[in-house]
């Protein structure tokens, strides 16, 4: 089976978030990047299933600057076999990723089956899985929570509102993002980590790939960090009180109840 | 007059306030409202949307529609877009619209602006504003191209406007191409209550460790009773131990929710637990810690300890609700 999975580098989730200058992205400066945590389900979930499938191969993909081959090596050294790098201008919209990404699968082996996560904690779109699905012409499903893997059908979990699941059956090749809980991400082993480091990238551009400026959909603009809030009030007196206050508040002031 | 092109979802047999939302916000804006409703047996249901302001509803039913399923209901929806033709296309940010939208993005080639919390239509123009980073940072998001302006919009984020029980849309059912379906939904199976997502919910009331045990929420179950539309949610912490399912849980590995009001009780506000409720209207926090970081984002902070304070606000929050 040619397994893919495709991952993106985000900043760590305990970033402080600053804005640069045209307020149209972040300021990068002294940010520690780690691979999308959804993004390790993805890949986890890859290799069991190679694991199971004695002759596959699985491929990960990331699209993005330089500095996105880091987050390829931490896939590999858990276990990825191959690894394609599509070279990205800094800004980038879901649109041109998808394409790209698009544009690399139908260049390479003919998928199987495409790993995703569920979203990608930067702009926290949770698009680009579904856009490149419909670009190749497959189903897909996202939220998964767990999936089962027969010959040519997958039948996957799908997590909504209120703990309901939806459970939906469909032919391979499809493409599958990750929820949170769908396994255990592993963690890669020292050997690994080294061998990793040898690996061959494979590289492409967007240009290579049909993607113009003209597939940005989207842009960003405006960037701003949300309003500091001005001290809260602090309610005081015994606690019969405070819940006599606080209700007078969200009644009277807050009008929220 | 630009047309709005509206994503109806529904639950139980009734339209889910997130489409009245959107609804009220096109008729407010002087946009025509124009519903998509899908599904088997849905009729009745043209008549609610009308009454929310929809001006016309395109239906479409049939089996393949029962229960909802990308392909299916995106083919049904891209073909009420070609048929509509409209300047903006909105849906919920809801776990439909989300699995949806980029697909009809993908089959149009337009841009999709993702769980807006702000959205404004002006003239024909779609003002979008959406969080990114968890919340730590907001953009406002710019259209490029032709085509029509399309976003998903977060629960809660616009107000609904008075029903008009008397006004009634006009529907135009679309025929439904139900051929060449490839996935198929085998079941689906509903949670083991029947409860309103926190996602959806207008007032959520979340527990932290310092519930110590699943029996204790009752008390957060009893407080969410008295409100209505209200959703008990947890953190982390409170999840990993075992006090509820992940379902409730907030934050960055769980739920995002921007519900009217947040009461975070025996919550410490980690940075990541903030990222799933920062955006709420209004938040409260209980918490026998003075230095607890939620203070710094609460809007009405009680320092006390939740077990006594909860039950009194209980009895409050029943008197003041009582007076109407
Ligand atoms: C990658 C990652 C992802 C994460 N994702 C999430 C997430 O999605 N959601 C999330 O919530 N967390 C998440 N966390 C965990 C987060 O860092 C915190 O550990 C967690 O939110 C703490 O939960 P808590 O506030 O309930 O517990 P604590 O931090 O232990 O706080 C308990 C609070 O209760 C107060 N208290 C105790 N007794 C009482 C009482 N009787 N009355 C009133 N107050 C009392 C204490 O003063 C304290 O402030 C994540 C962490 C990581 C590393
Ligand atoms: N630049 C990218 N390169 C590779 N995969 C990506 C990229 N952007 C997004 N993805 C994948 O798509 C998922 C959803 O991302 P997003 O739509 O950006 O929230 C991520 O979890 C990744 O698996």
């Amino acid at each position: 089976m040619n397994i893919y999975v495709c991952i993106k580098q985000v900043p760590a989730t305990e970033t402080k978030i600053k804005i640069n200058a045209s307020g149209t992205g972040i300021d990068t400066t002294g940010i520690k990047w780690i691979m999308s945590p959804y993004d390790e389900f993805a890949v986890e979930e890859a290799l069991r299933v190679r694991e199971k499938n004695a002759g596959s191969t699985v491929t990960v993909v990331s699209a993005g600057p330089q500095r996105a081959t880091e987050t390829i090596r931490t896939a590999l050294a858990m276990g990825c076999d191959n690894a394609i790098w599509v070279e990205t201008p800094e800004e980038t919209d879901s649109f041109q990723a998808a394409k790209a990404l698009a544009a690399v699968i139908k260049k390479e082996a003919q998928p199987d089956l495409i790993f995703t996560g569920k979203q990608a904690i930067d702009d926290d779109c949770a698009q680009v899985s579904q856009l490149l699905a419909t670009f190749l012409e497959i189903p897909y499903v996202t939220v998964a929570l767990n999936a089962e893997y027969g010959a040519g059908t997958v039948t996957v979990k799908r997590e909504v509102e209120g703990g309901t699941t939806e459970i939906i059956a469909m032919p391979t090749p499809c493409l599958i993002a990750a929820q949170k809980g769908m396994n255990e991400p592993r963690f890669a082993s020292l050997p690994n980590i080294m061998k990793a480091k040898k690996k061959e990238i494979k590289q492409y551009k967007m240009a290579d790939l049909g993607v113009t400026d003209a597939d940005r959909k989207i842009k960003l603009v405006n960037m701003t960090l949300p309003a500091g809030k001005q001290a809260g009030k602090k309610i005081t007196g015994d606690a019969k009180a405070q819940a006599q206050e606080l209700a007078r508040l969200l009644h009277t002031e807050a009008k929220v109840i | 007059m630009a047309t709005a092109l509206i994503y109806a979802e529904y639950k139980d047999g009734k339209i889910k306030k997130i489409t009245h939302e959107l609804i009220a916000e096109a008729a407010r804006s002087g946009c025509e409202p124009v519903a998509f409703l899908a599904g088997a047996g849905v009729e009745a249901l043209a008549k609610d949307l009308g009454a929310m302001g929809a001006k016309r509803v395109i239906l479409v039913q049939g089996d393949a529609l029962k229960f909802y399923s990308n392909e299916a209901y995106g083919k049904a929806f891209v073909e009420a877009v070609k048929s509509v033709n409209p300047a903006i296309i909105l849906m919920g940010a809801s776990a439909q619209g989300k699995d949806l939208a980029p697909r009809v993005a993908a089959t149009l080639g337009i841009g999709l602006a993702s769980d807006c919390t702000k959205v404004k239509i002006e003239g024909d123009k779609l003002k979008c504003t959406r969080p990114i980073y968890a919340g730590k940072a907001l953009a406002d998001v710019e259209f490029a191209g032709s085509g029509p302006q399309f976003a998903t919009v977060r629960p809660n984020a616009l107000s609904v406007g008075a029903l008009q029980e008397d006004a009634s849309a006009a529907v135009t059912n679309q025929p439904l191409d139900a051929s060449a379906l490839k996935s198929v939904v085998k079941d689906v199976v509903r949670g083991a209550t029947a409860k309103l997502d926190v996602t959806e919910a207008n007032i959520v009331v979340s527990g932290g460790r310092a519930m110590k045990n699943s029996e204790n929420f009752a008390l957060l179950e009893a407080l969410s009773a008295v409100l209505p539309n209200s959703a008990v949610g947890a953190s982390r912490a409170a999840v990993d131990a075992g006090y509820r399912p992940h379902s409730y849980q907030v934050g960055q590995t769980g739920k995002v929710v921007s519900p009217t009001l947040y009461i975070a009780c025996g919550i410490s506000g980690a940075i990541q637990h903030l990222a799933g409720m920062r955006t709420s209207k209004v938040i409260v926090a209980i918490n026998k810690d003075p230095e607890a970081p939620i203070f710094q984002l609460a809007d009405y902070g009680i320092v006390g300890d939740l077990f006594e304070v909860v039950p009194l606000l209980t009895e409050e929050f029943k008197k003041v609700l009582g007076e109407h």
